[in-house]
């Protein structure tokens, strides 16, 4: 009585329809992501059949005969985010470490403003600037500079047209860093404060405090953040399209040509025609995504391990 | 034993002056993005930018002012989709639901949030453009919108629950509904926060450009309505600086300017309204 009697109240005062109607838009959000798999799963039904894993391993693309096969754009995917990471890890986890260890909060935090500004530019921005200052910077210094002395490694071997992995590779690691020091700043942030202390207690220097202590603290966050970059630099699109030279091919040269998922997606999906051709393509858009899923996934729980470290040994 | 400690002394100045060269080199690239822009961007933009439509290809001169006004319509059905999702959404999490479906609908989100934006292209083209046949604005709309979810959810949310419970107590205590609380005491504490993660979403998806190349498409003359192909400023900076006409990559340049001059504004502003105006320093 006295049950359904509060509830008529409440029903009369909005709280159900209000927690109604609130509840179907937070539904909504999981009924959306639900879908998003659905359709991609259900439309790449055609090259799932027909392919099978062989679309993974198949070096063909060729829209005129029907055969289609991912391993071209895998292998730029892979390659050109190698390169970005190799690149950006190391000055992104620098920059961290100045502004968490080194800095003055207020510079710290100006300088992280700038950063988060850095994370704002769009993709298609970067793209510009790769086209016009990577590409003509790559031609006539970075090609000489790395050719002459290491054209003997097969990875510094050929001609370079401006455009290729290793243009791609560039332009991503300036994408990535902004990410890299955000995350790998608040993780280093994050390592209690006597660890430090105990360290140069001990007669450490700075730096040795920093590296044999608070970064292997850290390590497993750090890891995480570059996860996190790694899945953003897979499903990267626009800035790859605009400066990898799109060649569906697989070279051991970085200065060959090369081709991305995304890249490939972006550039062939309007003019895809047959069913079979628009489905391939939506297959390689779901292998993005369980990739992107997958890292995503392992990065946050890399990251929620080292900050829940870190305020276990504080309490 | 000195020299040893002399050289571990210089070890750690080395390092540390390392670091600091990484944090100066990784900010200066803004610096340069930003300079670069303003070099080339600043002497090519001129009124007909802003109020001309594009030049038949070939010809010298003409603007971008349906791009201009397509994206603004797009930023604009954008929003009206997007946020009312995570706004009633991130409601419902922080003040209604259990922490079961909380999590659930969290895990979603995030999900949603890492999707590569051009898989969210073939997801808004499979879903709005097929069905219609027809690219349109709603499409890249629908696209954009999709983006803006998971952040105005996750930080509503957020902001909700760091308002002070003492207020929620209170309201209660005078007698207010529990929806009557939320819209009259939690939500107003909040709104800077919310207003803030609303805006920074928008700055997000101002500048995607992969979602649009096949659910807005684009065009070379104005989009009347919202169901036709529309122009928007990032996919005619990807089509201009992709093309081999010295006049558009002028253009292109340009449009970048006024692309990231919005986008940085946007952002400035979302973190002055968040911290008043005042740098809030770490602890």
């Amino acid at each position: 009585m006295a049950g359904s009697r509060s509830f008529i109240s409440k029903l009369r005062e909005g709280d159900e329809i209000a927690r109604l109607i609130t509840f179907l838009f937070a539904a909504s959000v999981v009924l959306i992501t639900f879908m998003l798999v659905y359709e991609l799963w259900i439309n790449s039904a055609l090259p799932r059949h027909k392919f099978g894993l062989h679309f993974f391993v198949t070096q063909v693309w060729d829209p005129v005969m029907d055969q289609f096969g991912a391993l071209p754009f895998i292998y730029g995917t892979v390659v050109t985010s190698m390169v970005a990471l190799f690149l950006a890890v190391p000055l992104g986890i620098g920059a961290a470490i100045f502004l968490a260890e080194l800095a003055p909060p207020r510079i710290s935090d100006t300088l992280e403003f700038f950063i988060d500004l850095l994370a704002a530019v769009p993709s298609v921005i970067y793209g510009v600037l790769g086209v016009f200052i990577v590409v003509p910077l790559m031609r006539q210094v970075i090609y000489p500079a790395l050719n002459k002395p290491f054209g003997f490694l097969p990875i510094f071997k050929g001609p370079s047209y401006g455009v290729g992995f290793l243009t791609a590779g560039i332009v991503l690691s300036i994408m990535l860093i902004p990410y890299i020091i955000s995350v790998s700043r608040e993780v280093l942030l994050s390592v209690p404060r006597d660890q430090r202390e105990a360290a140069l207690a001990l007669g450490a220097t700075r730096w040795e405090s920093t590296w044999k202590v608070v970064v292997p603290f850290a390590k497993t966050g750090i890891m995480g953040s570059v996860f996190l970059a790694l899945a953003r630099a897979l499903g990267e699109t626009m800035a790859v399209t605009m400066v990898i030279g799109n060649t569906p091919q697989i070279a051991a040269s970085l200065f060959a040509p090369g081709y991305s998922i995304a890249a490939v997606i972006a550039n062939e999906f309007t003019e895809a025609t047959g069913e079979l051709y628009t489905q391939s393509l939506i297959a390689l858009g779901l292998v993005l995504f369980l990739l992107t899923f997958v890292l995503n996934g392992l990065a946050r729980l890399l990251i929620i391990v080292t900050t829940q470290k870190g305020s276990k040994v504080r309490a | 034993m000195n020299n040893r400690l002399r050289w571990r002394k210089f070890v750690s100045n080395f390092m540390l002056t390392l670091t600091g060269v990484c944090a100066f080199v990784s900010v200066s690239i803004l610096f340069f993005i930003l300079g670069y822009l303003l070099f080339n961007g600043g002497t090519s933009i001129n009124w007909a930018f802003f109020t001309q439509l594009p030049k038949p290809v070939g010809e010298v001169g003409g603007g971008m002012a349906n791009a201009i006004v397509g994206s603004a319509k797009l930023l604009l059905a954008a929003s009206l989709f997007g946020v009312p999702f995570g706004f009633f959404g991130g409601i419902y999490l922080s003040e209604f639901s259990g922490p079961k479906v909380a999590s659930v609908v969290r895990y979603a989100a995030d999900l949603l949030n890492g999707v590569p934006s051009i898989v969210i292209g073939i997801f808004a083209f499979s879903l709005v453009v097929l069905p219609f046949k027809q690219f349109s604005t709603l499409a890249g709309s629908f696209a954009l919108g999709l983006m803006m979810i998971p952040i105005t959810l996750r930080s509503t949310e957020e902001f909700l629950n760091a308002v002070p419970s003492m207020l929620r107590e209170g309201a209660m205590a005078l007698g207010a509904s529990k929806w009557k609380t939320i819209a009259t005491v939690i939500v107003p504490a909040a709104y800077r926060g919310i207003l803030t993660a609303i805006l920074l979403a928008l700055a997000r998806v101002a500048g995607e450009t992969a979602p649009l190349l096949f659910t807005a498409l684009g065009n070379r003359f104005w989009s009347p309505g919202w169901v036709q192909p529309t122009a928007s400023l990032p996919v005619v900076i990807y089509n201009y600086a992709q093309s081999p006409y010295e006049d558009w990559h002028r253009q292109a340049w340009a449009a970048g300017l006024v692309l990231l001059g919005f986008i940085l504004i946007v952002n400035i502003l979302a973190r002055t309204i968040l911290s008043r105006g005042i740098a809030v320093p770490r602890s």
